[in-house]
């Protein structure tokens, strides 16, 4: 008999027959959306080679299930497929790691069978390859032996394909070798792997890898191999890894009834395709409705002057933005002289070509001011030694006024950020930038067209007249790129792709970055940005608005436009910039180094320009960039982070505790500290936070999910095991009652990560976990006694209360010097007229590897910086219209609440990327603050190493506090 | 106190005359119990049950999209409905539960509100709550009412439970539906009659008419379903879950609901005796719940005199809750759903979705963190987590669910 097995993935359909155990046949093929034509031409190539008659068939893989089903065919899930396979080929496997386009499976053979896939944000691996290659401008053989070639591996965030990007985008720009993006890019996918599918568990032993990307990556094999800690001999990779799942869904056709091959391929040919996707409304009626639409957007059209005739003034703009380079040149009556507009590989070197070209185009022209904006801004300002640089949201604002006096509303989509802005009389109102999920929206459009091989305009003029657009959703790229293949399977057009994308990428626009109603958005909106040059977004924008929008004819430009007319205001008559002859003889290189200013060993890049300038990218702080330091006395972070550690006295003692310093213990160190050390146990604290500390704990994190700093903890508690008696972390549904609020809780990951902590780490078997109130003494000390008895001697309730009082003083006294220290701070800013920014969050953001030292970055920006904690007792308490129910949000709004009432204070709010509550505090704050006319910035922060978002934000807000004067 | 609410209007007792209340549609078989009930007050509630993409579209619009799920749902279905024509806007109000904990979950109200603000600013959003929120504008629950609630629970849960063990083994196909249907109107007359306190008389009818409908052997395979209270039992919250399973061939078993009421009071005495709160609150809550424990006793025995499997009992619960996660995590479902895990295990069901919203926080810890230990204690138990979410793709969830199905038929072949 023959068995026959099908695999239908994301991407790509592989066959494999069987016969006496023997593998007649086997194949892989990318299927590029047409499944039922390729499994059809799959099926007739095996009856042509094989014969006809009668075979056992099993379908498997994710496109196979639906397929399966209108075939009326046998289905087995892909990963028990493998499992059957993995059983008959490679018994002495431990674990089977698989990666495909879209899902990542893992099995655990050995202590204990486990079957699992990974969850619905690490989606999309082999895609995210496949993306990180057209971004790098190289070919998936090519990205592999730039991988092998390697010689640094730059940490980049790993929790899905839209954070790496934003790691990875700037590296790019700032010029890192390819070859170790390459790698990196690898080692992102196995940590993502790691972290999202190991799951408490640890992948050891005989591993086998299978799937397209681990048999065709050889640097992604290597990266599996030094992360896991594997021999050659532990790592498998079979030569049949990428069609295993097809082998194993032909072995499991073994206990199926037999059918005619040519029976079954002409029920294939009869059947349905899928209902499964969602389909909405045509963006365009008719020919006419687009005519109207392309001729009201023609009205918004900017003057132009010859640039060959011209003889005069100009000012140069120049946008170096995260993935395109604007340049444009104005003369003082506003027209256009030149521009262009470029995708970047090497920015740098794609500013300096063109500027040549200006000057041997515009020989007429004499620029009298530069102005640089964009993510290049520092490196581009100082290669070419412009006039000045500003944040690209006010560069972006300056044009769109220019355009437009009664504009209400601002949009500019680019290809990695989303801007807004509310403008009132005149002046920003309030600004609102994408967080990392919604990053990436425009460029993903590009990076898409670009793997069908079409160029942006053309996917786009596609969906204008598209049917039915399928509706793709709108979270994150890396849900759309899932729900594309999704309904490529079920037979979409190309056409009813780019219309969903594009009303996608509005909708994320609107609902996850506007978050307002369009009533409220006013009647004079300006779009802007490349992503508007399309379109097909465009027109999804004035459906999803109801509204009718106006898109200048240099949408692409405005932010070099804005930069212009910067330049304009500013000038001072006479331009610093490199004339023709200099820029002729500028030459520079690009070296990557290691920092060594501090103990953080940041990864950088340093320019050097002939002439003995240079200039350093992918710092921190202003040490990496070879400057001093700002002195940290106005920085409370700074403060708090040496203060806390000092609430340990450092007692020695016979009996040793381990406190592991994050989420509540971030605050509570001084109190628990206070406790221990009056029992006469010596405290050790775990290691600082780190990237590697993280990497340490990362496969005992049981949901991907959660928020950096409950995924840090792992690491805290693994540098304490053996090195001290127990390790102590209470659980505490309340928190401390600090009045004024409805209740007291503390959120549900500070309060009982314990336990997970616990149940996931078979080596932590001494965790004293006790639940406790802190505000009810009594109950808690005799609940402590009863969970600390086992490891201190002679303890009795007596010296528990005592020692608990003398941990509550030493917290008290913790609070009150730091309350005192912002009390300086305020003092001082105030005397000497600094701004003050109320940098809030929780306790735990203190951490430097969570907050990413953006205390440091504001400091440097000449702004005093305090904390929620250390005002909030100045407000007398708030009424919300949430429940206000948590002691960590409660300070927030009466820190809000306090600054408000301050000329020169700010808040900014830094938000942990998966914190629910924060979606509920971040609405109110804003809310408290707006209603005051104040504005309102958060900061969404997680492993994302990239500070570029960071400093848009930071900037956009103190130059909007300095127009606002 | 600075004070930055807003304006929102207010729900007051003349109201209960002219509006009607709209009620999100929560729990499918309790809901249609509870608008009869709340009738016998004068209420006149109704029951959405809208459930187009209209819908989710709707709550994306008007919910921050790092909301839970089930708040997108509920305001999705709010504001279809409201802007459905179907209601007289100056009649019309709105109804959510809140239960206080210290998740998301007691927000929804606020963010409701929020929502509807700017477009629907003449409706009232009640709260229904037991802990004393929102004095302005919640529904008064007299003495009466709560013990109609009450049964309400149980009957509904009786139905649930009856339901779903024969739906999947009928030989005639519809007679499971109309038995359904028969069951609910015969407790709603029931409720109008004021007979409602006839437990055993409505629980025998209840279990009768399922026990007496005509059914094949009982050998399908059993899938427990836990979770989130709303993607648990919502159809809409969780791509009609139950109806997969059943098309899959399997058995789909969906704890009581009485359960997670018991598990709330059970915060309060827990505290009481953990952190020595209010001792005077935890003996009224003590009562409540010796009394609630014994209408549920009534109903599991009836139950199972029919032949039906036991539902869960409580204490039992707790005691499974005990050997995985302390009972002190009370927030969300808390030790709940382990509980509920290791009591399905315990009873024969070893395959359990999990079901949670996207981003969860609770369940970071009960729900995913557990399944470690659950899985040391139990090597074969067969548990799938399954975030649902309104971008998440319904291809995604259903193979997440198939693996596990694969894995459940592997051991039933085995044995």
């Amino acid at each position: 008999m023959r068995y026959l097995g099908v695999d239908i993935g994301s991407t790509t359909v592989k066959a494999t027959v069987i016969e006496d155990g023997q593998i007649k046949y086997g194949s892989y093929v990318r299927h590029g959306a047409m499944v039922k034509e390729t499994v059809l031409g799959e099926l007739k190539k095996i009856e042509a080679e094989q014969g006809d008659g009668d075979y056992c068939v099993a379908f498997t893989g994710s496109a196979g299930m639906g397929f399966a089903h209108r075939s009326d065919i046998p289905f087995v899930q892909e990963v028990q497929a493998a499992y059957i396979a993995l059983k008959r080929y490679f018994p002495s496997a431990d674990v089977m790691v698989e990666l495909g386009g879209e899902d990542a499976k893992i099995i655990f053979v050995t202590g204990g069978a486990e079957q699992r896939m990974n969850g619905s944000c690490a989606g999309g691996t082999g895609a995210f390859i496949d993306q990180m290659a057209t971004l790098l401008n190289v070919t998936n053989e090519q990205l592999d032996e730039l991988a092998l070639s390697a010689n640094r591996v730059y940490p980049i965030a790993s929790r899905c394909g839209v954070f790496a990007k934003s790691d990875i985008q700037p590296l790019i720009n700032q010029g890192a070798e390819k070859s170790d993006i390459a790698a990196s890019i690898f080692m992102a996918v196995v940590d993502q792997t790691v972290s999202g599918l190991a799951q408490g568990r640890k992948i050891s032993g005989n591993v086998v890898f299978l799937g397209g990307p681990l048999y065709f990556f050889k640097g992604l094999q290597k990266a599996f191999k030094e992360r896991l800690g594997l021999s050659d001999e532990q790592a498998i990779f079979p030569s049949e890894a990428p069609r295993f799942m097809s082998m194993g869904a032909a072995l499991y056709a073994e206990s199926l009834k037999p059918e005619k091959l040519s029976q079954m391929i002409e029920r294939i040919e009869k059947s349905k395709t899928g209902d499964g996707i969602i389909k909405g409304k045509p963006l365009f009626a008719s020919k006419a409705e687009y005519e109207d639409f392309l001729a009201r957007h023609r009205q918004a059209s900017v003057e132009r002057a010859d640039p060959s005739l011209y003889k005069g003034d100009c000012y140069i703009g120049i946008d170096s933005g995260s993935t395109t380079t604007k340049m444009v040149a104005l003369t003082p009556e506003y027209k256009l002289l030149w521009s262009c507009y470029l995708r970047n590989d090497d920015p740098l070197k794609i500013v300096l070509s063109k500027l040549k070209e200006f000057y041997s185009v515009a020989k007429g022209a004499c620029v009298k001011g530069c102005a640089v904006t964009g993510y290049g801004e520092e490196l581009i300002k100082n290669a070419i030694r412009a006039d000045f640089g500003l944040v690209e949201t006010i560069a972006h604002y300056k044009a769109a006024m220019h355009f437009n006096k009664n504009v209400d509303f601002i949009i500019d989509i680019g290809g990695q950020d989303i801007k807004c802005f509310k403008i009132k009389n005149g002046a920003i109102d309030s600004i609102m930038l994408n967080e990392a999920c919604s990053s990436g929206c425009g460029s993903f459009i590009q990076t898409f067209a670009s793997s069908l091989n079409m160029g942006v305009a053309e996917f786009a003029k596609l969906g204008l007249f598209a049917s039915a657009p399928v509706e793709l959703g709108s979270r994150c790229t890396v849900f759309m790129n899932s729900s594309v293949k999704q309904a490529q399977k079920e037979g979409a057009s190309v056409a009813d792709i780019s219309a969903g994308l594009s009303s996608s990428i509005v909708k994320n626009a609107i609902y996850k970055v506007i978050r307002s109603s369009p009533d409220r958005l006013g009647d004079n909106i300006v779009a802007q940005g490349g992503t508007f040059l399309n379109d097909a977004v465009l027109r999804a924008f004035e459906l999803e608005l109801g509204k009718e929008v106006v898109r200048p004819e240099i949408a692409g430009l405005m932010g070099a436009y804005g930069a212009a007319l910067f330049a304009m205001e500013r000038s001072s008559g006479s331009s610093t910039m490199l004339d023709e002859k200099e820029l002729s003889e500028l030459t520079y290189t690009t070296k990557a180094a290691v920092c060594k200013g501090c103990t953080s060993n940041c990864n950088i890049n340093i320019v050097s320009f002939s002439g003995g300038r240079s200039f350093v990218l992918g710092n921190k702080c202003e040490r990496g960039a070879g400057r001093k330091p700002t002195s940290n006395e106005l920085d409370i972070y700074a403060y708090k982070q040496d203060r806390l550690y000092r609430s340990v006295e450092g007692i020695k003692g016979k009996v040793k505790v381990g406190l592991p310093v994050q989420l509540g213990m971030m605050e509570q160190l001084p109190l628990w500290a206070g406790f221990f050390e009056r029992l006469g146990v010596e405290v050790v604290l775990s290691e600082r936070s780190s990237r590697k500390l993280y990497f340490e704990g990362q496969h005992t994190i049981a949901s991907d999910t959660v928020c950096y700093p409950a995924k840090l903890m792992h690491g805290h508690v693994e540098s304490l095991i053996g090195k001290v008696d127990f390790i102590f972390l209470p659980c505490e549904s309340y928190n401390i009652d600090e009045g004024k609020s409805t209740n007291h809780y503390n959120c549900p990951i500070v309060a009982y990560y314990p336990e997970l902590l616990k149940a996931n780490n078979a080596r932590l078997v001494d965790l004293v976990k006790p639940y406790i109130d802190l505000n009810k003494r009594d109950s808690a000390s005799r609940a402590l006694l009863a969970a600390l008895n086992k490891y201190i001697g002679g303890l009795t309730l007596h010296r528990v209360k005592e020692a608990l009082s003398a941990g509550m003083e030493r917290a008290r006294q913790y609070h009150r010097d730091v309350v005192k220290k912002a009390d300086e701070i305020i003092e001082k800013a105030n005397k000497e007229g600094k701004q003050i920014i109320v940098l809030c969050g929780r306790p735990y953001h203190l951490d430097a590897e969570i907050n990413h030292g953006i205390n440091k970055l504001l400091t440097s920006y000449g702004v005093a910086v305090v904390s929620e904690d250390s005002i909030f007792e100045r407000s007398k308490g708030v009424q919300v219209n949430v429940l206000n129910q948590w002691t960590y949000h409660s300070r927030l709004y009466r820190a809000a609440d306090y600054a408000k009432g301050q000329k020169n204070m700010n808040v900014v709010q830094l938000v942990s990327f998966g914190c629910g509550l924060d979606a509920i505090t971040s609405d109110e704050l804003r809310s408290i603050l707006e209603k005051s006319g104040r504005l309102y910035t958060q900061i969404k922060i997680d492993e994302i190493n990239n500070l570029g978002v960071v400093k848009i934000r930071l900037r956009s807000l103190l130059s909007a506090i300095e127009e606002m004067r | 106190m600075t004070d930055y609410t807003d304006n929102y209007p207010h729900w007051n007792k003349r109201m209960k005359k002219t509006h009607v209340i709209l009620a999100p549609d929560m729990l499918p078989y309790h809901f249609e119990l509870f608008a009869a009930a709340l009738k016998t007050e004068g209420y006149n509630l109704e029951i959405l049950k809208n459930s187009s993409r209209v819908v989710i579209d709707e709550g994306l619009k008007h919910v921050h999209n790092d909301t839970c799920y089930p708040c997108l749902c509920v305001v999705g279905q709010y504001v279809d409905a409201l802007k459905s024509g179907k209601y007289d806007l100056s009649k019309t109000a709105l109804i959510i539960t809140q239960t206080g904990g210290g998740c998301r979950a007691s927000n929804y109200l606020a963010l409701a509100r929020k929502a509807l603000g700017d477009e629907f600013p003449t409706v009232p959003l009640l709260s229904l709550n037991f802990s004393g929120l929102e004095k302005k504008s919640s529904l008064k629950l007299s003495l009466h009412l709560l013990s109609l609630l009450a049964y309400c629970v149980i009957y509904g849960d009786t139905v649930m439970w009856c339901h779903n063990q024969t739906l999947p083994y009928e030989l005639d196909q519809g007679s499971s539906a109309a038995a359904l249907r028969k069951c609910i109107d015969k407790v709603k007359e029931a409720i109008a009659g004021n007979g409602y306190k006839d437990l055993k008389g409505l629980c025998e009818f209840i279990a009768g008419t399922y026990a007496s409908i005509a059914t094949s052997a009982k050998n399908k395979i059993k899938v427990g379903i836990v979770g989130e209270i709303y993607v648990k039992y919502s159809p809409l919250g969780n791509n009609n879950l139950e109806k997969m399973l059943l098309s899959e061939g399997c058995e789909p078993i969906v704890p009581s609901l009485i359960d997670f009421v018991l598990y709330t009071i059970l915060g309060t005495i827990n505290d009481a005796k953990m952190y020595g709160t209010s001792k005077i609150k935890a003996a009224v809550y003590k009562k409540v719940y010796a009394w609630l424990v014994k209408l549920q006793k009534v109903a599991s025995d009836i139950i199972a005199l029919h032949g039906f499997e036991r539902p869960h009992d409580i204490e039992a619960l707790r005691r499974h809750a005990d050997e995985v996660i302390n009972q002190g995590v009370k927030m969300g479902e808390g030790w709940l759903i382990p509980a509920e895990m290791a009591a399905l295990y315990e009873s024969g069901v070893k395959n359990i979705v999990c079901a949670q919203p996207f981003g969860c926080l609770p369940n970071h810890i009960v729900g995913k963190g557990t399944i470690r230990t659950l899985k040391n204690m139990h090597p074969d138990i067969n548990i799938v987590p399954i975030d649902y979410d309104p971008s998440a793709s319904s291809v995604n969830q259903e193979n997440r669910i198939k693996l596990m199905l694969a894995a459940a038929r592997e051991m039933d072949r085995v044995g």
